[in-house]
């Protein structure tokens, strides 16, 4: 345990007040990684209990790579069980809160507990303690990063929206960045925790310096080679927002509340005209050279976050909107009450199929606020999510949701791996579990067939372990574009000093998947809940005469899942098997649960 | 699954790789292109691994000599020093045993394993979204071994060390390269008037390339500039199936719907930008490739960073070669290549290949590439015979 991790977690009781140390074994280390792995199984004991019971704990854990050499591994996992699903609610977060808390000698946190009145909790290498928060309470994260970010400290805190019950709060971190899906920062509101600030100065001990540094140009080398990362029209130049252009020339970006797929103004709203109007400047994430965060550089917006891909895309073809500054003011005002921008828009985008209304934007701004403060009746229907909108409307169809989960900007009925990775997620609506997008679409590792579910379930199965691996080492997964864990392997080794490749970490990565299988089933979620949205079974998209979008077939759909039962170890119904559980290694957590 | 199976047996035996490959691919059951007796070893490793496809396959000749030589010349991997290696493959793991425990031994820390056995020796390569990784892995280390085999050489000929298994083995494979391509194909003719034509003189000038043996299909890239827009093919496109992946990419950056173009759109878009040419054609000819790294300077400071670093202004007579890595990091090729190939017909970089020029269609890069290619392979022929004299004469 003398490289890599810490060998130590702070253990909060925010009922009792108290605070102490958890050593877990080196067993478990190696058998979980760190990250999202350590968190799920600190998580999964607890995982049938309400969400925002006093003993579901709220976990944040970094990976053995952070505050290393290991390029990008800066980020922390942070995980609970969603107010928004149900179901497992992790976020990989970037900024620098995984390395301060590594770097003050934490390989994570748990928390549990609820404070009798608002606390935040602060550390400083071995001095941990807890503060009083209630002249924070009600603020926005703003306030919150204007007061406590300097000091080289970083801060997570939630905003107004989470205090206020808005089911998917985001948790602000570091200003610019967001664990922002599944409602985390509801979590924290509901232990009344309002921030966290973190700052650590010891080195991260490395096994092996060299072996290290070689896996680190292995990776410089392969990402330089990406045009995705770092090619002229990349996120590095460009942000995530590269790819606006991309998924509207491919057919597939969600319009409309997903009834199109093609969005007529797309060209005028690109990452081009974005850097045209504010030229943003390069912010990265902590251990991070590609640095694909964005930060508008002149203008009045000047030392704002810029959108990434999926808010441009939510805030204007998902909802009708035309006016690039009114998505900054969104993206700004999301930002500052604390609310995740996908499910934001995408439940603005059912509000306005069901209202009728054909254009929001005059008062979108106002339905933020409403939302965020929950002034209203309807912003308080808003903060429901749109799983729950729809359904107090009557018309259940007009969430664009898995399990819940808003979808993200990728239509599946363009890239049909997308759709068994929507439907297939473990927290939901979500592009970044399995991100098919990476072979469908942008041609890395290699090109697929789009059109297709041919294969698809073993990638899709593959992928889920791949990443979470890399949300338990922890690294980006945007780097996957270009390394893989063939050459991660080598830096974990080099870490650590234990022995492993990349089939060895694949196989921890199908421990930790499947994992939050049990988890999601023991609170009742089956195949019923892995499906999309009717609608794109039954309306083609917006072809056109070159690439028609189809509807999807649901037969071959439901083939390419039982497959994915099959590959995965689930039954037909897909639930976890005794078997399975006993091969993984993963039956002692589950008698203690 | 079965048609990409039989697509990338298909390929390999079309490109000359293996006469007789097996391939096969999985999503819930396993699905081969044939039936054979080594998929009792096989299959057990594809049950180990967390993969979607696999190829084994005894390398067709001359890549069966010069493998199976660099194979037996261990101990440990072979480790070629071209670009691609570097890059992507790292080193090349040998196994002295086709049993799904030493396969899998390799097999799970890299894309491939060289496994020797009395027969010969075969290559065994996976991918984990489809068979055309383990293809590209496949054909990677056949380029990979045979630049290193054939760079080996004139060096331990030079430096008078080579044994005579080596120079047995130099013989035969020297004897089995198939005849070189001597006259250039007629291309459509340009300048290209809208985006249809240029489409159609991409696609056809991509197939001959890789028909020419002047890349292998998965590599190389081209483009072509009409007006303010620079056409390129796509990021890990086949030259010789260009057909839907070429990128429209303005020059005034307005759209990056190329965010999925060429790793190289830098390069090419500053050659636009600095020169008149209108079409650019990039491929991995070999002996072109091994030229760039014969260099007699043992001494150099930067002898293990020529391909970021070499300090020396070289040429192949009027080609002159650079270093430079794959993409835009700050040793990237982007960099080196602009400079280089102004007023010339083209440019070498250091282990990875070639790019050529012309100012109205694919004809003159074409050209240019094909007699660039041929005149290295006779120079690295007479280089040969050079050394053996100078040795003999010296050993006498």
């Amino acid at each position: 345990m003398n490289h890599g991790w810490t060998g130590k977690v702070i253990k909060v009781d925010l009922t009792a007040g108290t605070i102490s140390t958890l050593r877990p074994s080196a067993e478990l280390y190696r058998k979980f990684i760190g990250g999202k792995g350590l968190a799920g199984h600190f998580l999964r004991p607890c995982i049938t209990l309400p969400w925002d019971h006093p003993d579901m704990p709220i976990l944040l854990f970094t990976g053995p790579l952070v505050g290393t050499a290991a390029p990008t591994s800066g980020r922390s996992t942070v995980m609970s069980r969603s107010p928004l699903t149900g179901t497992v609610a992790d976020c990989s977060v970037g900024g620098r809160l995984g390395f301060q808390l590594k770097r003050a000698g934490w390989d994570g946190i748990i928390i549990t507990g609820r404070s009798p009145f608002p606390r935040s909790l602060e550390i400083d290498n071995d001095a941990v303690r807890l503060v009083d928060a209630t002249a924070h309470w009600g603020a926005t994260t703003d306030v919150v990063f204007a007061e406590l970010g300097d000091g080289g400290r970083s801060v997570a805190a939630v905003g107004p929206a989470a205090e206020n019950g808005v089911a998917f709060a985001s948790l602000m971190v570091d200003r610019h960045h967001a664990a922002g899906r599944t409602g985390i920062g509801c979590c924290f509101a509901a232990k009344r925790l309002k921030y966290l600030a973190i700052h650590g100065t010891n080195r991260v001990p490395v096994f092996d310096r060299g072996e290290l540094l070689a896996a680190r140009e292995e990776i410089m080398r392969l990402t330089a080679a990406s045009p995705v990362l770092m090619g002229q029209q990349g996120f590095s130049c460009f942000g995530t927002g590269s790819i606006y252009d991309l998924m509207d020339s491919r057919r597939m970006m969600p319009t409309d509340n997903f009834r199109k797929t093609h969005f007529d103004r797309a060209g005028e709203l690109n990452a081009h005209a974005y850097r045209e109007a504010y030229l943003p400047v390069k912010h990265g994430c902590m251990g991070c050279h590609i640095r694909c965060k964005k930060i508008a550089g002149r203008g009045k917006r000047k030392g704002a976050s810029m959108p990434e891909f999926e808010t441009m895309s939510h805030f204007t073809a998902l909802l009708g909107n035309t006016d690039m500054e009114l998505v900054m003011e969104a993206n700004r005002v999301c930002n500052l009450y604390g609310m995740d921008t996908i499910s934001t828009a995408a439940t603005l985008a059912c509000y306005r199929e069901i209202s009728g209304e054909t254009d929001l934007s005059p008062h979108l701004l106002r339905l933020l606020h409403e939302t965020g403060t929950g002034s209203t009746s309807l912003g308080r229907e808003l903060g429901k999510g749109s799983r729950a909108l729809a359904r107090d409307h009557g018309k259940p169809t007009a969430s664009m949701a898995v399990k819940g989960l808003e979808l993200p900007a990728y239509d599946p009925r363009g890239a049909y791996g997308m759709s068994l990775a929507y439907a297939l997620s473990t927290r939901g609506g979500c592009h970044l579990r399995a991100y098919p997008v990476s072979h469908e679409i942008l041609r890395k590792p290699v090109a697929t067939d789009r059109f297709t579910f041919s294969g698809k379930a073993r990638i899709i199965k593959i992928a889920e372990d791949q990443n979470g691996v890399v949300d338990s080492l922890t690294a980006c997964k945007f780097i996957f574009f270009a390394a893989g864990l063939e050459e991660y392997a080598r830096a974990y080794t080099a870490v650590t000093g234990v022995a492993s490749s990349a089939q060895d970490l694949l196989e921890i990565g199908e421990r930790i998947y499947y994992q939050e299988r049990i988890m999601n089933a023991r609170n009742g979620f089956s195949a019923a809940d892995d499906d999309l949205p009717a609608r794109f079974f039954e309306e083609a998209g917006s072809g056109g005469t070159a690439v028609p979008i189809g509807p999807l077939d649901r037969r071959a759909f439901l083939e390419a899942r039982a497959k994915y039962y099959r590959i995965r170890g689930l039954d037909e119904n897909g639930l976890p098997t005794e078997e399975k559980i006993r091969q993984l290694g993963l039956e002692e957590n589950e008698r203690a649960g | 699954m079965k048609e990409l199976v039989d697509k990338y047996a298909g390929k390999m035996i079309a490109a000359g790789l293996a006469a007789d490959p097996l391939v096969c691919g999985l999503d819930d059951e396993i699905v081969w292109n044939r039936a054979d007796e080594r998929q009792s070893v096989l299959e057990p490793v594809l049950e180990d691994m967390r993969s979607n496809s696999l190829i084994c396959a005894a390398p067709a000749e001359p890549y069966q000599t010069i493998i199976r030589f660099l194979a037996a010349r261990g101990p440990g991997p072979v480790t070629p020093r071209d670009c691609e290696t570097r890059t992507f493959l790292h080193d090349l793991p040998v196994s002295r045993s086709f049993t799904p425990g030493a396969i899998l031994e390799h097999l799970k820390k890299r894309k491939s394993v060289i496994v020797t056995g009395s027969g010969g020796v075969q290559v065994v390569a996976f991918g984990t979204v489809s068979p055309e990784q383990a293809f590209v892995t496949f054909s990677s280390v056949c380029f990979s071994c045979f630049v290193l085999f054939f760079s080996d050489y004139l060096a331990r000929v030079r430096a008078g060390t080579a044994t005579a298994e080596e120079h047995d083995a130099f013989a035969r494979a020297r004897s089995l390269l198939p005849a070189p391509r001597q006259s250039p194909p007629e291309l459509k003719t340009g300048p290209f008037a809208g985006a249809a034509q240029v489409t159609e003189a991409m696609i056809e000038a991509g197939r001959l390339t890789v028909e020419y043996g002047l890349v292998d299909s998965y590599f190389g890239n081209i483009s072509y500039r009409l007006h303010d827009t620079v056409f390129i093919s796509q990021t890990g496109s086949s030259l010789d199936e260009l057909a839907g992946c070429i990128d429209p990419c303005p020059l005034d950056g307005s759209s990056t719907t190329g965010i999925t173009a060429s790793s190289e759109l830098a390069a090419h878009t500053t050659i636009y930008l600095r020169t008149p040419s209108r079409a650019i054609l990039h491929g991995h000819p070999k002996f072109t490739v091994i030229l760039s790294m014969d260099c007699e300077m043992t001494n150099c400071p930067d002898r293990d960073r020529c391909h970021i670093r070499c300090p020396r202004e070289r040429f192949i007579e009027d080609i002159p070669i650079v270093p430079g890595e794959v993409g835009t990091g700050p040793t990237g090729l982007c960099h080196t290549l602009p400079p280089a190939v102004r007023e010339r017909r083209g440019a070498v970089v250091w282990g990875h290949g070639l790019f050529t020029v012309g100012t109205v269609d694919f004809n003159e890069p074409f050209r240019g590439l094909l007699e660039i290619e041929n005149m290295c392979r006779e120079k690295y022929f007479e280089a040969v015979r050079q050394a053996g004299r100078e040795t003999t004469t010296a050993g006498r």
